[in-house]
């Protein structure tokens, strides 16, 4: 009681938005409860059940008609165990790279190891398993491929474009300015258009390059971009006194970047590169308008199938929540990240890379 | 930016085909070679192209990819399919990504020449059309004088629409709206007293969105032409003909009566139209570079071109219409296998 009166009811406009908000909760919260579960329909062979219903309540049933195509798209439908798989392996690499314990050089061999065997995964073609083109690849595995291999190879590169940026050789500097603004000048769409649409027609006949390959190029160098300014802003927030200090103590550009100076900007750039990661991760969702089925490509094909059509709000919270879980995982992460006592602030590997 | 970009795309695509000409090997045999067919389709339009709940491709559209398929390796199975959207199809096909197109594509002189494209028929013939309220008792666009009608812009569809309104002497209050969602909104609340759109358009949305399908009557009068049909690219007459005549065995599989149960007893049947179908007299399937049992792989696997449509398009509630043989009524017409 006491602890209510300090906290909600402080003071007049304190309680009034209490007030305020325990009554659009009450309005609104006991109707969705009873929405998504009192009134829901969870099993229905066909849609009738769901459409007699007439939205009284939502239904599970389109979701778990659908839960195959969404998650894994095209791909063979006997073999999804293998997408399945994969998804799992790739979780588990992002997990066990979170963990500061497995900061070791060993890390890099478990991601190739992780990574060939999610390429052995999809793929096939070896051990017994059927070769599956990459064409048919969707659903939530496309989405984290190409999310994982966006910011991983993004990251590296938007290093190398702040660091140019801020170089002393001014043709050097004037590429990395140009490039950086050129990239940020545009929107994705059209990077993903160029990538899909007009670099086919400049390659010589017979020579393609996979659409797959192609989206994922045009993101990474979307990614870059964006990161190389927020690696940039980490850079500047480093004190005139610890470059001169590098310096006096004679130390290589290299030396100094890697040591002294990478090490602080990075951990000042953390919540601005995981809020980049999350926007990027959300980004990947564009590749629906070059025909790539990634995770909400293949929720909005699903929705045409005129059987199970009209369920949009149960298939676009099914994505919702979806997105919630992985975007939500990263920015608890990078809080912690913040919070932890280390000094200097760097990981090894990335410290000695 | 985006109007930039494919403007850029397609002044380009006009100096796309001399360059595929000249160095592109012939698409049969680089087919033949690969194993495959590479079909580009549409990413998602029910009852054309589609993935159903399994993640397999079904619609009419896919049909014709699987009938090429069947007719150049006997196996319907052996195509990949490449989900286009409306902006990537013609420099998909132009620059050599898919080796066919069949994504509801409207022939038209411009695509058939500038673009670089040669349609290869139609496989379903569409046009603009009206649906109304049953309860408004309307029999004919003729009594649609005064009317409000819903209609998305920036297409034909509205100049269609203003084109036949004035040809026919009568007023209309158009309620323009961009998005689909709303412009139906707009129609199932009665805003607008009819909707229009092509009417394979109409008839979705009338089973799938409509309260009561039944409620709603799509018009006899189409007022525009909107031929479908799937294209390959200028310059490769032999791919062009096989084609071409993958889709016409599928028509004249049905004209003869030929369809996917009935194929292999038929096969031996004295009618010499027959014979010459299955492969059993002539050597039609050696003129097209592929094996003389070509169309009987098609009918046998994909079946004619009345099964495709039953089983893709009728259960949204297609009538067959316009796409009929022209021995009912049609516009489907082969020309004679011989």
């Amino acid at each position: 009681m006491k602890w209510a009166r300090e906290n909600l009811f402080s003071s007049w406009p304190s309680a009034l938005a209490t007030i305020a908000i325990l009554w659009l909760a009450w309005k609104l919260v006991p109707p969705f409860v009873d929405w998504a579960f009192v009134e829901a329909i969870w099993r229905a062979p066909d849609a009738r059940a769901c459409r007699e219903a007439q939205g009284a309540g939502a239904c599970w049933a389109f979701i778990g008609e659908k839960h195959r195509f969404i998650l894994f798209g095209t791909y063979p439908f006997e073999q999804h165990w293998r997408p399945a798989a994969a998804t799992a392996v790739l979780i588990l690499l992002w997990f066990f790279s979170s963990l500061k314990r497995f900061w070791q050089y060993w890390l890099s061999a478990v991601w190739v190891a992780g990574l060939a065997l999610i390429g052995v995964l999809m793929w096939g073609g070896v051990l017994g398993l059927a070769y599956v083109e990459n064409e048919r690849w969707g659903g939530l595995i496309l989405t984290l491929l190409l999310a994982s291999f966006g910011v991983a190879l993004a990251f590296p590169l938007s290093i190398l474009l702040a660091l140019g940026r801020q170089s002393q050789m001014p043709v050097l500097r004037a590429a990395c300015i140009g490039y950086i603004e050129l990239i940020r000048g545009v929107p994705l769409i059209s990077v993903l258009f160029m990538a899909s649409v007009m670099l086919p027609l400049f390659l010589p006949a017979g020579v393609s390059i996979d659409k797959l390959l192609r989206a994922q190029i045009a993101l990474i160098l979307f990614a870059a971009a964006y990161l190389a300014e927020v690696v940039r802003g980490g850079l500047q927030a480093i004190p005139r006194h610890q470059y001169e200090a590098a310096e006096a103590l004679g130390l290589s550009y290299w030396k100094r970047t890697l040591h002294v100076i990478l090490p602080q900007a990075l951990r000042f750039s953390i919540p601005p590169l995981v809020n980049t990661f999350i926007g990027f991760f959300k980004d990947t969702s564009l590749v629906l308008i070059i025909g790539l089925f990634d995770l909400l490509s293949t929720i909005k094909v699903s929705l045409q199938d005129p059987a199970w059509s009209g369920f949009g709000v149960e298939a676009y919270l099914f994505a919702c929540l979806v997105y919630f879980a992985f975007c939500f995982a990263m920015s608890a992460y990078s809080r912690q990240l913040e919070a932890s006592p280390v000094r200097g602030g760097l990981p090894r590997p990335l410290r000695q890379s | 930016m985006k109007s930039f970009t494919v403007a850029a795309a397609l002044s380009i695509l006009a100096a796309g085909p001399a360059h595929a000409q000249s160095a592109a090997p012939s698409t049969l045999e680089a087919v033949t070679k690969k194993g495959y067919v590479q079909c580009g389709v549409n990413v998602g339009l029910a009852g054309f192209s589609q993935p159903d709940s399994q993640g397999v491709w079904k619609g009419i559209d896919v049909d014709v990819c699987r009938a090429i398929a069947a007719a150049v390796f006997g196996d319907a199975s052996k195509v990949r399919y490449t989900p286009l959207t409306a902006q990537q199809r013609f420099t998909a096909l132009q620059s050599g990504e898919v080796d066919v197109l069949s994504r509801n594509t409207t022939w038209t002189i411009t695509r058939d020449t500038s673009l670089g494209l040669n349609f290869v028929g139609v496989n379903y013939y569409d046009g603009q059309g009206f649906m109304v309220p049953k309860k408004r008792k309307v029999k004919s666009a003729k009594q649609l004088n005064g009317a409000t009608i819903c209609v998305q812009p920036g297409t034909t569809t509205e100049l269609n629409l203003a084109d036949y309104f004035r040809a026919n002497n009568m007023k209309f209050k158009p309620v323009v709206i961009e998005k689909l969602e709303e412009v139906l909104n707009a129609y199932f609340s009665g805003r607008c007293d009819v909707y229009t759109t092509d009417i394979s358009g109409l008839v979705a949305v009338r089973v799938s969105r409509a309260p009561k399908p039944d409620d709603h009557v799509i018009l006899p009068e189409v007022i525009s032409k909107e031929p479908l049909g799937p294209a390959v690219r200028h310059g490769d007459d032999r791919w062009f003909d096989v084609v071409k005549w993958s889709l016409f065995a599928m028509i004249e599989a049905e004209e003869l009566g030929l369809n996917s149960k009935n194929i292999d007893q038929q096969a031996g049947s004295q009618n010499p139209s027959i014979q010459r179908f299955a492969g059993a007299t002539g050597d039609i399937g050696k003129m097209l570079g592929l094996d003389n049992r070509w169309a009987v792989n098609i009918v046998k696997q994909v079946g004619n071109y009345g099964e495709s449509f039953d089983a893709n398009l009728k259960p949204l509630g297609f009538d067959r219409g316009l796409n009929k043989l022209w021995t009912q009524g049609g516009l489907m017409y082969a020309p004679p296998i011989r």
